[in-house]
C-alpha cells in the first residue's frame, strides 16, 4: 500500500515537488496502479534471467578517433542561465 | 472530393512523370493543413511556407536536370514532435521543452531529407509520448478526423490524424507500447512499428530506451514499405541500432500469400471486446485465408501480464531518462526569485514552530530549483510515470517490481519464440474498441493503460508489428487488424498488409471533412 509519506519520499528522490492536493491524488492513483502491477507476483519466475533489452547486446565499440563534438555555444544554447562558458545554477555552497 | 490526396506511391509516380510538381504538392498539403488544423489540432508547428516551397523547388530543379531522384523525392512528410529537427521547436508536447530547439537533426530527419522528402511540420502527441489518446498534450488534444468528439489515439495521434485528414501522405511516429499502431487503428490508416534496432533512434527524445522505436504512418502498406526503405538501417550514432541488411521491401510485398501460416490470437477475440471489432477482425482473417494463408489458433500464455510488465519497465526507464530535465542544461526553469522566497518563508515558519529537525531537512536552493522546475514543466501523467518508475527502482522495491518485470518480460518473449516456431506471423485486434470520447478516460490513468493490452507485447519482445485498416464500427469509427512478425521480418508484415489491401478498400476510405 502506498501512503502519503511514501509519495513524499519518492517525490524527493524523483526531484518533483507535489503540492498538497496532488500528494493525495498521486498516493491514490499510484496505489491503484501498484495494486494492478502486483499481479506479477503470481508468475513463477524461478530461475528466469531478467531481460533488460530485446537483443542482448554486448558492448558496442567504435574506433578511438578524435571527432568534433557539439560547439560550446550550441551546447549552452538551450540553457535557461549561463555565463557564456558554464551553466549557472543556484549556489550549492553557502549563500 | 476535390482535394483528395492520393497515396505516396501514386504521387511519386506523378512526380516522376512530370504531371505534378513537388512545389504544387507541398503547396496543396500546406493549404489542407491551414484549412483543417483549426478543428483538429494536429500540428504543433508548421514549416515556414517559403522555406518548404524552396525545398520543393530544389527537388523539382534536380529532377528537371536529370539527376537521380530519391525514393521520397518531393513528397511532403510530417514528423512527430519528439524527433529532433535542428533549429525548429521540438517540444514533445511539454511545457518543459516548449521553447527547445535542438542543435542537431535526428538520423531519420537526415535520411528523409536525403531521400528527397520535404518536412512540412511537426505533429502533436501525448507529452513525451506517454499516453494513448493525445489528450496529455501541453498544447491541447488532437481530434479524430472521423469524429472530432473522439480521440485519435496516441501517443502518435497527430501523426495518424495528419494522414487520415489528408494533410500529408506520409508521417513518422514513435512506438513504445503501441503509440504508432493504436492511433493508426483508431484513425483508419496504416502504421508500422519496426523491429527494435531496425531504425536509428539517434535524435528521438528518449522515453523508454529498451522499447522505443520510430516507424511510418501511411495510407497503405506499400507507402509504409517505401518509407521504411528510406529510414531503415544501421547507424553508428545509435549503439542499439542493428547492423542487419535492409531487404527490398517494395519487391517483397508483391509475393502472394499462398503457403503462409498465420497464428490467430483467439484469446484476444473472446474477452472484453466490441462485437463489431471482433466481427471485422474475423472477416479480415477470412480474406487472408481466401488469399491462400492457413489459419491456426495460437496462445501467448503470459500476455495477460504484458501491461503490468510494460508499465513497470517503461516507467522505470522513463524516470531515469527524464532525469536529464533539471532546469539547468536546457528546457524550462522556474522563476528563481519566487522559488527562493518560498523557501525562506518555509524556513521561517518551521523555525517559528520550533521544528528544528525539519529546518535541517529543508531542500537546498539547488534541489528546490530542480523540483519546482520539474513539477511546473511536466504534466501530471509524466510526473505519475516518473513517480511510479522511481518507486519501482527504489531500495526495497527493486526486486519485487523492476527485476520481476524483467523476468516476466523474458517469459513473454519466450511465448513469442514458441509461437513463431509454429507460424509465420500472428494476427489479432489492435484495440478492443474503436476510438473513445475525449475526456472519457482522462480521470482514470489505469483504464488508459489497459488500452495498450494487445500492443505492448511486441515492444517487450522487440519484434515488428503493424496495424492495417480492416473495417468500421456502427458509429463510423475505424478498426485495425494487428499483425506481428519475428524480429527483422517487416517484409512479411508489409506483404500481408499489401496483399490484403489489394482485395479490400478499407484503407481507401476517407473521413468527410470540410
Amino acid at each position: 500500500m502506498i501512503t502519503r509519506d511514501d509519495v513524499l519520499k519518492v517525490s524527493l528522490l524523483a526531484r518533483l515537488q507535489l503540492d498538497e492536493q496532488h500528494l493525495d491524488l498521486m498516493a491514490e492513483q499510484l496505489a491503484r496502479i501498484v495494486q494492478y502491477v502486483d499481479q506479477l507476483a503470481e508468475v513463477d519466475t524461478t530461475g528466469v534471467e531478467p531481460m533488460a533489452h530485446p537483443f542482448e547486446l554486448t558492448n558496442v565499440f567504435r574506433d578511438d578517433q578524435l571527432r568534433p563534438s557539439l560547439p560550446r555555444e550550441q551546447a549552452l544554447g538551450g540553457a535557461p542561465r549561463t555565463d557564456g562558458e558554464c551553466f549557472l545554477v543556484p549556489a550549492v555552497l553557502g549563500e | 472530393m476535390s482535394n483528395a490526396l492520393p497515396t505516396a506511391a501514386e504521387l511519386a509516380e506523378r512526380l516522376a512523370q512530370g504531371s505534378l510538381s513537388a512545389s504544387q504538392l507541398v503547396a496543396q498539403c500546406l493549404d489542407t493543413i491551414a484549412e483543417r488544423d483549426g478543428s483538429l489540432n494536429v500540428f504543433l508547428s508548421v514549416e515556414d511556407r517559403q522555406a518548404a516551397l524552396q525545398q520543393a523547388e530544389a527537388v523539382d530543379r534536380r529532377r528537371g536536370s536529370g539527376e537521380q531522384a530519391g525514393l521520397l523525392a518531393g513528397l511532403p512528410v510530417a514528423i512527430k514532435d519528439n524527433i529532433c529537427h535542428a533549429g525548429r521547436k521540438t517540444t514533445c508536447a511539454s511545457r518543459m521543452l516548449a521553447e527547445y530547439e535542438p542543435p542537431y537533426d535526428a538520423t531519420v530527419v537526415e535520411k528523409l531529407r536525403d531521400a528527397g522528402a520535404v518536412i512540412v511540420g511537426r505533429t502533436n502527441l501525448d507529452e513525451f509520448a506517454m499516453g494513448g489518446s493525445t489528450e496529455n498534450s501541453h498544447f491541447g488534444p488532437t481530434r479524430n478526423p472521423w469524429n472530432t468528439d473522439h480521440v485519435p489515439g496516441g501517443s502518435s495521434g497527430g501523426a495518424a490524424a495528419a494522414v487520415a485528414a489528408e494533410m500529408v501522405p506520409l508521417s513518422l511516429g514513435s512506438d513504445t507500447g503501441g503509440s504508432i499502431r493504436q492511433p493508426a487503428a483508431l484513425c483508419g490508416v496504416t502504421g508500422l512499428k519496426p523491429t527494435y534496432g531496425r531504425v536509428s533512434r539517434y535524435g528521438l527524445v528518449a522515453f523508454a530506451s529498451s522499447l522505443d522505436q520510430i516507424g511510418p504512418i501511411t495510407r497503405d502498406a506499400r507507402d509504409a514499405a517505401m518509407m521504411l526503405q528510406a529510414i531503415a538501417g544501421h547507424d553508428e550514432r545509435d549503439s542499439t541500432s542493428a547492423d542487419v541488411p535492409v531487404p527490398d521491401y517494395l519487391a517483397a510485398i508483391e509475393q502472394p500469400l499462398a503457403g503462409l501460416k498465420i497464428g490467430v490470437l483467439r484469446e484476444q477475440l473472446s474477452g472484453d471486446i466490441d462485437p463489431k471489432v471482433k466481427a471485422a477482425i474475423e472477416a479480415a482473417l477470412a480474406v487472408l485465408e481466401a488469399q491462400g494463408a492457413t489459419l491456426v489458433d495460437v496462445l501467448l500464455p503470459h500476455s495477460k501480464y504484458a501491461v503490468a510488465t510494460y508499465y513497470v519497465i517503461s516507467a522505470s526507464e522513463a524516470s531515469s531518462n527524464l532525469a536529464r530535465y533539471d532546469g539547468a542544461h536546457y528546457g524550462y526553469r522556474t522563476d528563481e526569485r519566487a522559488m527562493r522566497e518560498a523557501l525562506r518563508r518555509e524556513e521561517a515558519e518551521l523555525k517559528a514552530a520550533g521544528k528544528d529537525a525539519a529546518v535541517a531537512q529543508l531542500d537546498s536552493p539547488l534541489v528546490r530549483m530542480y523540483r519546482v522546475s520539474r513539477s511546473e514543466g511536466f504534466g501530471l501523467e509524466v510526473q505519475r510515470r516518473i513517480m511510479l518508475g522511481t518507486y519501482a527502482l527504489s531500495a526495497g522495491y527493486y526486486d519485487a517490481y523492476y527485476r520481476k518485470a524483467l523476468q516476466v518480460r523474458r517469459l513473454i518473449r519466450q511465448d513469442y519464440d514458441t509461437a513463431f516456431a509454429q507460424v509465420d506471423l500472428l494476427a489479432g485486434p489492435v484495440t478492443a474498441t474503436t476510438a473513445f470520447k475525449i475526456g472519457e478516460k482522462s480521470e482514470d490513468p489505469l483504464s488508459m493503460y489497459l488500452v495498450d493490452l494487445f500492443t505492448v507485447g511486441a515492444n517487450l519482445a522487440g519484434i515488428p508489428a503493424m496495424s492495417v485498416p480492416c473495417g468500421f464500427s456502427s458509429n463510423g469509427l475505424p478498426i485495425g487488424l494487428h499483425l506481428q512478425a519475428p524480429a527483422f521480418e517487416e517484409a512479411r508484415l508489409l506483404r500481408v498488409g499489401h496483399q490484403y489491401q489489394q482485395v479490400t478498400d478499407w484503407h481507401t476510405r476517407r473521413p468527410a471533412l470540410s
